[in-house]
């Protein structure tokens, strides 16, 4: 019917463009002078916000609302370790709620991520907010509001299972009156509750990784960072920390960020997963649509060597972008 | 926009302590952790009691006898009491620091350094609970020297050497923990560790008087805080000792180098995991 003319499709073209561009200002509004492009090659529609931009007003600032729909944002994170990048203009945001699940091969920057996420690194270039709080300028507050588990089975085994737990109730500052209540509800919730006389050099792998759980949800944290959390446990033990995890999230809301190159943890826990490689996400979305992406019949490890495997990134490693390298 | 970290509202059922309230809390929560583990395996403690015997029972016997060092008033033997009571302290205090080593490897400074415990505490509490450590030695030590009869004091005094040998503890422990954030691997820690004990051990007035020293080895005596240790715990400790540099003088200049070394390492804390 109504023809558009070539000069009317592209100046609608252009608008469409601004538009993009002005939701695109709004949304980086708080983080000046950084995020180049978005990283990611998959469909921009699940890349960034997985499954609820709608939920999110571009440049609110998430400080102001207690608990914001995106749980943890990167925005062209980078860190860089001599000539190498770790990891290179990250852009993830993971939804209030939501099981995220960071993927890809040894040495894809993942622990160097959660690393910065939880303020134990500074990152190079970029920023980060996790629960609403900037994660260099706010450090402490954003120490207050996380829980991490370690890849290492790192409880203290020369320390019952209450006595490591009440370390940490002491450190986070649980009133005394109620730290003994908390730490056998975390010890009875992670299926420890007889175990929490008994030294840890005595627990199994399932055990300390399930002690670790507990200790780490002690304060209650909004954002759980779980760096490969059933790495080298038994079939046994790995489906129950999954058990557990699972529960976590319905009962306390937790937003769980883990990493993982574990395909079947992956597509068991995770709504949204991204795809690292070389410091680069370079797939986002959840195991359904990348598996449809690669191939009708793909499972999560044909989409991990689709993306992974090949030469998705050439020339990286290189720390062709260490804006500052005084951070090193 | 700029965002205030006061700004942000206290989490539900968490009252915001004070920065003093926090810190003190954390450093006695890790000193306390530390002693449980240390109260389940004493043994350690026992195996340190043979250097310090070894020291006033072969050594202190040969140069009594010798009389090559003048000591006044005092046998050689009671005026090396409190000197080897503080490098038995610094000698287990000086290989503390690869406990953060240790801790990084198994995954639980990663733990620590993820809490919000303040930095200078994670530090504080780790040289309290060396000090604990020390203290052992010192019950060492009297034994050791009311068997050779030696002339102590036990007195009011003993608070004093306690507090001056946890102080002594802390500070050469904090200056081990920093040396381990600088070189990060226990190989490195172990052979630097046993680099410092020695200079540190004889630069200093623990086993012979300033008196007797060269010019640039007094300079340096003076700069090392075993020397104020020393000086302090001889005159706490064994009867007829005397300061030197007088106790509050002492007790003030370690306090400082322990504020220092504590705000100093808890800059490096973060170090040891990249």
């Amino acid at each position: 019917m109504a023809r558009v003319s070539p000069s009317e499709w592209t100046s609608r073209s252009n608008a469409t463009q601004s538009f993009i561009d002005y939701v695109l200002k709004k949304a980086i509004n708080n983080y000046p002078a950084r995020l180049a492009t978005p990283v990611m090659t998959a469909d921009p529609s699940d890349l960034t916000r997985p499954t609820d931009t709608s939920e999110r007003v571009p440049g609110e600032s998430s400080l102001e609302n207690q608990a914001p729909a995106i749980a943890v944002e990167t925005l062209g994170l980078t860190r860089c370790f001599g000539p190498l990048t770790a990891v290179d203009t990250l852009n993830i945001a993971v939804t209030t709620g939501s099981i995220f699940g960071l993927l890809g091969p040894n040495g894809a920057g993942k622990t160097t991520t959660i690393k910065m996420l939880t303020t134990m690194l500074a990152p190079t270039a970029g920023s980060a907010k996790v629960a609403g709080l900037d994660i260099v300028r706010q450090a402490v507050e954003v120490r207050r509001r996380i829980g991490y588990v370690s890849q290492m089975l790192s409880a203290d085994g020369g320390l019952t299972g209450y006595e490591n737990l009440l370390l940490f109730a002491r450190l986070y500052g649980i009133a005394r009156a109620k730290r003994r209540d908390r730490i056998i509800n975390a010890l009875q919730f992670m299926g420890l509750g007889e175990a929490e006389r008994t030294l840890v050099r005595n627990y199994s792998g399932g055990m300390i990784r399930r002690l670790e759980i507990a200790q780490s949800m002690l304060h209650r944290p909004s954002v759980l960072f779980l760096d490969e959390p059933t790495v080298g446990l038994d079939p046994v033990a790995r489906h129950a920390v999954w058990q557990h995890l699972h529960e976590l999230r319905t009962q306390f809301g937790t937003t769980i960020l883990m990493t993982t190159h574990d395909m079947e943890e992956a597509d068991e826990l995770c709504e949204v997963i991204a795809i690292m490689h070389r410091g680069r996400a370079v797939a986002v979305g959840s195991p359904s649509s990348l598996k449809m992406q690669v191939g009708a019949d793909a499972d999560l490890d044909d989409v991990f060597i689709h993306y992974a495997g090949g030469a998705v990134d050439e020339g990286g490693g290189l720390c062709r972008q260490c804006p500052d390298p005084s951070h090193h | 926009m700029s965002t205030v970290p006061g700004s942000v509202a206290p989490l539900n059922g968490f009252a915001k302590a004070g920065f003093l309230t926090e810190f003190l809390r954390d450093t006695f929560a890790l000193a306390d952790i530390e002693l449980r583990k240390l109260r389940r395996d004493p043994l350690e403690l026992l195996t340190r009691a043979v250097q310090p015997a070894l020291w006033l029972l072969v050594f202190g016997q040969v140069f009594g006898r010798l009389k090559a060092i003048p000591t006044g008033e005092m046998n050689y033997v009671t005026f090396m009491v409190p000197g080897i009571l503080a490098q038995s302290v610094l000698f287990i205090a000086i290989f503390y620091g690869i406990s953060v080593i240790w801790e990084r490897d198994l995954g639980i400074l990663q733990k620590l350094l993820v809490s919000p415990a303040p930095r200078t505490a994670l530090v504080l509490g780790k040289a309290l609970s060396a000090g604990v450590r020390g203290l052992s030695q010192a019950i060492v030590i009297y034994l050791l020297a009311s068997l050779l009869r030696v002339r102590l004091r036990f007195g009011i005094e003993i608070l004093g050497v306690l507090a001056f040998v946890v102080l002594g503890s802390a500070i050469f422990s904090t200056f081990s923990l920093a040396v381990a954030c600088l070189v990060k691997t226990r190989e490195r820690f172990m052979g630097i560790g046993q680099v410092l004990t020695m200079p540190l051990f004889f630069a200093s007035n623990a086993i012979y008087p300033l008196a007797i020293m060269p010019g640039w080895l007094r300079t340096f005596a003076k700069l090392n805080p075993l020397s104020y240790q020393v000086d302090a715990l001889r005159a706490l400790m064994v009867q007829g000792g005397q300061t030197m540099f007088g106790l509050s003088f002492d007790f003030c200049i370690l306090v400082l180098v322990l504020v220092g070394l504590v705000l100093v390492t808890a800059k490096l804390y973060p170090n040891v995991i990249r």
